[in-house]
């Protein structure tokens, strides 16, 4: 037996559920990834915050003194802005790919709501530009998969303050995608 | 005041950096190397202990700044441009991690930097990373 073969219960009806039953799983599965977020120390500690509207993720780096990283200007830290589009790379990857999991039955929500953290995808490299300074205000970051394959996946990530048409950063990362287990 | 006592001043008064616990252990001539203790608040995969990348983002962009201002064609201070890293392996939980920078080329605008993380095996790095930074003249 492989481990593509559908399992029963799980998602793997979703085409079939009526808007309610919709509702409810995806209400669960925000809960669910949220607290898989949170429970990421590094991720707290930076105290990133996730928001999904529809299809897309935004992520919300709150301002904090301890994220200056020039403390003259003050401007964020670049390790904390290349930290934040990270972050961001890898959440809104593995919500694409732990939703497929869902659907195709592999993943098992009730297992996810306990706690149990699900192998994900790992960094190779990351690329980023630096456009302006991060100023002394809340950030947000939205990333694109532009390429999800079956062993590699390629993201592009963007940053912005005050304004979505003025990016302070972007980035590039490419990532490997957990293998099955032979 | 010279130079290097100054990037040591700035690097130390960076918030970010003392919070994570950053500690300049060298720093001349254009090379700068910095350790990271191993810390809790920095775990990405909680299962396993091992650091999140991007502490580890942070502790190779810190380092290369101050690669960069440690120069001595640098006239001030400077900012990343971009910077490229490479993730070779997981980091091994509640090792510290030390940094390496080395700025190897420095334009009137541009400097060029490498960087190297490890922990306990120094042979075997845990990031390595290129970047370009900003070379900021007083006005």
């Amino acid at each position: 037996m492989t481990d593509a073969q559908p399992k029963s219960g799980g998602a793997a009806a979703t085409k079939r559920m009526s808007v309610k039953e919709r509702h409810a799983l995806h209400k669960r599965w925000d809960q669910s990834l949220n607290s898989l977020a949170i429970n990421v120390p590094y991720i707290a500690f930076l105290g990133i915050d996730f928001d999904r509207r529809g299809d897309e993720l935004t992520a919300i780096l709150p301002f904090q003194d301890k994220l200056i990283g020039n403390p003259f200007l003050p401007a964020i830290h670049g390790g904390v802005t290349a930290a934040f589009l990270e972050v961001t790379a890898v959440m809104t990857l593995s919500r694409q790919y732990l939703w497929e999991k869902l659907e195709n039955g592999e993943l098992d929500l009730d297992r996810l709501e306990k706690g149990e953290v699900p192998r994900l995808p790992k960094t190779i490299d990351f690329t980023v530009d630096y456009l302006r300074s991060g100023m002394p205000r809340d950030a947000y970051a939205r990333a694109r998969v532009s390429r999800a394959g079956r062993r590699y996946a390629s993201v592009h990530v963007e940053a912005w303050q005050d304004d979505h048409t003025r990016l302070f950063a972007q980035a590039t990362g490419h990532f490997l995608m957990p293998q099955k287990r032979v | 005041m010279d130079k290097v006592q100054m990037a040591r001043q700035f690097i130390e008064a960076i918030p970010h950096a003392r919070d994570l616990g950053l500690q300049l252990i060298e720093l001349e001539n254009g090379v700068a190397v910095i350790t990271m203790p191993y810390d809790k608040k920095l775990i990405g995969n909680p299962a396993t202990g091992v650091i999140h990348g991007g502490a580890v983002s942070a502790l190779m962009d810190t380092c290369s700044g101050a690669a960069v201002m440690s120069h001595p064609d640098a006239p001030g201070g400077t900012a990343t441009i971009d910077l490229r890293i490479d993730y070779m392996r997981t980091a091994t939980p509640g090792d510290t991690i030390t940094a390496t920078a080395t700025c190897y080329h420095m334009t009137r605008s541009v400097a060029f930097v490498r960087v190297t993380a490890t922990d306990n095996d120094t042979d075997n790095p845990v990031a390595t990373a290129t970047g370009t930074f900003t070379v900021e003249r007083p006005r």
